[in-house]
């Protein structure tokens, strides 16, 4: 039995519906009841989805531009460290700070870190690799959730959530199917 | 039909026509002003019209070469913009650049070393050059350029005029197929046009990429216009082609990879001469980058990229013809200021120079040009009625 300060016996309430059109006007539905906390989920990318949740506004290209300045301030500073400061070696006669030369490289390194901060940011951003995802534990999802079925989840971390009112908000909005999404 | 559009006739509106004969105005101002210049200071007038030609010119060479390249890659992106783009690159605009060439004929002697025959003959380098810098050769194969534009304008003008009369689906493989053999003709044919007018200022210096360089300052300019004619053709609430913010994020993708890849080209070029140090061929940066003109260049790289660059980064600029439009002006400005760095110091040494005929200069030749631009947006439908790729084009996403 779980105790009163646990984690929340929910993920959240999953409605599914039969179409994009029908899932867009849920989602629309929900905000309007002042949900904040909502997850969709549908067998292709829908652009309209993403509008809908707001979620072209990741936090992630900052993360990039953050690094690739870091890396480019990085390798340059390495660059003039080394041919200035640590071992000034004198080339062609060349000023021993010949910034055109070190520019390639200040590039190179602005790519690499920001490359790399992309990819790591993606998987700490989204939380993957993870071996399991409450959803899976409907039975509709996993069998629908790949080939024709629309699910929108209403996450339990919602200020305004409620499991009774919260699957009755979702059963208004006429979905195939209304299931509590166990942890 | 779309419900954004105009009755789905997609027809120009009036503030173009009103753009045309400001345009008009201001070219025929510039040509008094030009008029003057060629009255009491000849030199100058031949040095600042250059400049001012190779502006003008690059707002359509440029187009012709995007042109060129969406009947290639058949993009929806290009779908919405074809018409711009063939107003913008038609056997008018085209036909008026190599009118407008002609007083560069007419001024070789104030413009180019190797076009005096006593300084030819005391040097021995432009002796070697002699058989193909020469004043015949030079006018013959700028005419062959001329040529190669106005007809790969006219027969894509032409194609696209019989797809709108026809709806022939084979028109589109021929506009693919003069796509792809245009591009090569485009690319070379510019090559050499870079190397004959602008190159040979310094006829001692060479730089192999220096026509790549100039070609994508071109494609700058030209979807620079992009932008600026979606916001004049989108606004309002039922706009003559109905842009979305997906479209204008591709153009402002598009603008951003070419300005990145023009500092590209730009850096290739001086970090291999950086790196070989050759006095004949440092001497192009050696006098741009010491002294009188060193302001000038770091100027250049903040306005034509560091600061592009940085306003072109953000999504939402990108995806609204209103943000753009100030990066697409400030990047027009840029272009005149990079052909100037490249003009003016084969002139000028020592002194940093800007004349009022650098000004009166584009703004002649821009002015006609906006106006025969306008003529061509009035022409025809500003969409291609029956382009397979139109209504994927105009989806909604």
């Amino acid at each position: 039995m779980h105790g009163p300060h646990t984690e929340p016996l929910l993920h959240g309430v999953m409605a599914e519906f039969r179409n994009p059109e029908e899932l867009l006007e849920a989602i629309g539905a929900a905000k309007a009841a002042g949900f904040t906390k909502l997850d969709a989920y549908t067998p292709y990318p829908i652009e309209k989805v993403f509008d809908a949740l707001d979620l072209h506004h990741s936090k992630l290209p900052l993360l990039v531009l953050g690094a690739s300045i870091v890396g480019a301030v990085g390798v340059f500073g390495f660059a003039y460290w080394a041919s200035a400061i640590d071992y000034p070696l004198n080339i062609g006669g060349r000023p021993l700070n010949s910034w055109p030369a070190f520019i390639p490289a200040t590039f190179e390194g602005a790519i690499f870190h920001g490359g790399l901060a992309a990819a790591l940011g993606m998987l700490l951003l989204n939380g993957l690799p993870r071996p399991h995802h409450p959803v899976f534990n409907v039975q509709r999802f996993v069998e629908h959730a790949s080939k024709d079925g629309y699910f929108l989840v209403v996450e339990s971390d919602d200020p305004k959530f409620d499991g009774p009112s919260v699957r009755r908000f979702l059963e208004g909005l006429a979905p195939v199917e209304v299931n509590e999404v166990e942890n | 039909m779309n419900p954004g559009s105009n009755d789905g006739s997609y027809l120009a509106p009036e503030s173009v026509g009103k753009l045309g004969r400001i345009g008009l105005v201001a070219g025929v101002a510039g040509l008094v002003l030009l008029a003057v210049g060629f009255a009491t200071n000849k030199d100058q007038l031949f040095r600042s019209y250059l400049t001012g030609f190779m502006w003008m010119l690059g707002l359509s060479a440029g187009a012709l070469g995007i042109l060129l390249l969406h009947h290639v890659t058949r993009g929806a992106w290009g779908v919405m913009i074809r018409r711009i783009l063939e107003a913008a690159a038609s056997p008018l605009t085209l036909g008026f650049a190599a009118v407008a060439f002609l007083p560069i004929a007419l001024g070789t002697h104030s413009l180019y070393e190797w076009s005096h025959g006593e300084v030819v003959a005391a040097d021995a380098i432009l002796t070697h050059k002699k058989p193909w810098l020469n004043t015949t050769s030079f006018l013959t194969r700028s005419a062959i350029y001329f040529a190669i534009w106005i007809l790969l304008a006219g027969v894509l003008s032409r194609l696209s005029a019989r797809q709108d009369e026809t709806g022939d689906r084979r028109l589109s493989l021929w506009m693919q197929r003069w796509g792809a053999a245009g591009l090569v003709a485009y690319f070379l044919s510019m090559t050499f046009a870079a190397f004959d007018w602008l190159m040979s200022l310094t006829p001692h210096w060479y730089s192999t990429i220096y026509g790549l360089y100039v070609i994508i300052g071109q494609a700058v300019a030209a979807m620079a216009l992009v932008a600026l004619a979606a916001l004049v053709l989108g606004e309002g609430p039922s706009p003559a082609v109905p842009f979305q913010p997906r479209h204008l994020h591709d153009y402002g993708k598009l603008l951003f990879a070419f300005v990145c890849v023009w500092a590209y080209f730009a850096y290739s070029q001086f970090i291999i001469i950086w790196s070989g140090n050759l006095p004949e061929e440092t001497a192009f940066y050696a006098s741009r980058m010491n002294g009188a003109w060193k302001v000038t260049t770091i100027v250049l790289v903040l306005l034509h990229y560091a600061l592009p660059f940085a306003l072109l980064l953000s999504r939402d600029r990108k995806r609204s013809a209103k943000a753009l439009a100030p990066v697409a002006v400030l990047l027009l400005l840029a272009r005149w200021l990079d052909l100037h760095w490249l003009v003016a110091p084969s002139f000028s040494k020592d002194a940093f120079t800007i004349h009022w005929l650098d000004l009166a200069a584009p703004l002649a030749l821009g002015g006609i040009w906006l106006f025969l631009f306008t003529l061509g947006l009035k022409a025809r439908p500003l969409l291609p009625a029956n382009e397979p790729f139109l209504k994927e084009a105009l989806a909604h996403d």
